[in-house]
């Protein structure tokens, strides 16, 4: 029977320098901590990232970013993370901002094999700036690309062998869109069952988009709740 | 009362029964301890969250279950969890009722700065755009001036835009004020403030068109 699981050393044998890579997550639920850390041990850099946001500081995407390995962040916002604000406005990362659903429609598109969507959002402002736009029954709208990366690393709940994954919760978010919009696509999995244990109807992400999958051997702190966001 | 609060109290009521909200950062986030228990709503979270509840108490956090801003939440009956793509499509195809946003500029025609101030203030987007410019009804909720005491209501904004046209309603500690094509007309004012107060402090034109405004 087929069966995907890999080490993490082996998974990210295929990342190299320079390459665009996705990453899942909306702050910590869905980010994939432990992959992450493999891409910053094996000091891969000039690296493009895509993810939602660039987590908080001193975590996840914010390691790569602040131990300068990334050259270039596609993303919806920094809010919450002071240090990648810095360092866009020193010029040492390049950061391109998109509208979150806009960001997370363009990566459909990539998955999708389309070329890009049409939006009418931020059309009257300044992100118009420099973007193709087109009339469509009489409105005026933005082309948006798509975006595909080499590279996508994922998190999930639950997988089989053959790499059919299921989320928890709000740690879906970007990570069954980006899923299908790389050529290589990882997923850090905290539990893996035997081929026919999940629910077919239950499946979020099909087998058929993932190449690996690394069994966590921890839930490590990085996963775990963020006091100053508790009560 | 602080006036945040205050804000929060009287742009609740605007709520109806069953709609879908959405709770951009700041103010907006202490609406639901406003809403009474006759009103249920279905609040959405841009995470992928509809049927959002209060904050979790102290030791129940769940490491897979926060709010857009990263705090820890609950749910509520009936709640769904979904990707990203469901759940602005949620936002831009229509099915949002009312998202309560915050301000930096408002303009007497609806417009709406609350993403940049450029070489200052540049975080991001966010989710703003698609909620400013798709939901049914914007609530702008902000303090009537900023930290100086300038006014945030405007006859046109000076920074750039989020979206143009897109709110319906300004709820402030001082009044609350609807967009409507005749221009920015004042609807309530706050227990205990002048009217004169309001239209010194708004640099738009504000249209007072009832001599006898009701309080909150």
């Amino acid at each position: 029977m087929i069966d995907k699981q890999t080490t993490i050393e082996r998974a990210i044998e295929a990342i190299h320098d320079g390459d665009c890579i996705m990453l899942g997550g909306f702050g910590v639920p869905g980010t994939p901590f432990m992959l992450i850390d493999g891409l910053l041990k094996k000091g891969i850099r000039d690296l493009t990232l895509i993810k939602n946001e660039a987590n908080e500081d001193g975590m996840g995407a914010s390691k790569l970013i602040e131990a300068g390995r990334v050259r270039k962040l596609i993303c919806s916002h920094l809010g919450l993370n002071a240090t990648a604000i810095a360092m866009m406005n020193r010029g040492e990362i390049e950061v391109e901002f998109y509208p979150q659903g806009i960001l997370a429609e363009k990566i459909r598109a990539g998955g999708a094999g389309l070329l890009g969507i049409i939006t009418d959002i931020g059309i009257d402002t300044i992100i118009k700036e420099g973007k193709q736009c087109v009339e469509v029954n009489g409105e005026r709208a933005i082309v948006e690309p798509a975006l595909r990366a080499n590279v996508a690393l994922i998190h999930a709940a639950v997988a089989d062998p053959f790499g059919n994954l299921i989320y928890e919760k709000s740690a879906r978010n970007f990570n069954p869109i980006m899923a299908t919009a790389a050529d290589v696509v990882i997923a850090e999995v905290e539990r893996i069952v035997e081929i026919g244990a999940l629910n077919p109807d239950a499946i979020h992400t099909p087998g058929a988009f993932v190449d690996h999958i690394v069994l966590m051997r921890e839930i490590t702190s990085e996963y775990g709740i963020l006091e100053h966001h508790a009560l | 009362m602080p006036f945040k609060e205050k804000i929060a109290r009287r742009a609740a009521k605007e709520i109806s029964p069953w709609q879908i909200i959405n709770l951009g950062i700041g103010i907006p986030t202490l609406i639901p301890n406003y809403l009474p228990p006759d009103k249920p709503v279905f609040i959405h979270s841009e995470n992928g969250i509809l049927g959002m509840g209060p904050r979790s108490s102290p030791g129940t956090e769940d490491r897979n279950l926060i709010d857009a801003g990263g705090n820890y939440v609950t749910i509520k009956k009936g709640a769904s969890f979904f990707d990203s793509v469901v759940s602005f499509a949620l936002v831009r195809g229509g099915r949002l009722d009312v998202a309560f946003l915050g301000a930096l500029e408002v303009s007497a025609k609806g417009d709406l700065a609350n993403w940049i101030i450029p070489g200052k203030f540049s975080p991001g987007i966010g989710g703003g755009m698609e909620l400013a410019q798709k939901a049914k009804r914007v609530i702008v909720t902000t303090m009537h001036t900023d930290r100086k005491g300038k006014p945030k209501i405007l006859e046109v904004c000076k920074l750039p835009l989020t979206a143009k046209g897109c709110v319906d309603t300004i709820v402030t500690e001082l009044a609350v004020m609807d967009v409507r094509p005749e221009g920015l007309v004042l609807r309530e004012l706050a227990k205990g403030v002048d009217v004169n107060e309001v239209v010194e402090k708004t640099e738009a034109r504000l249209i007072v068109s009832n001599p006898h405004i009701p309080r909150f």
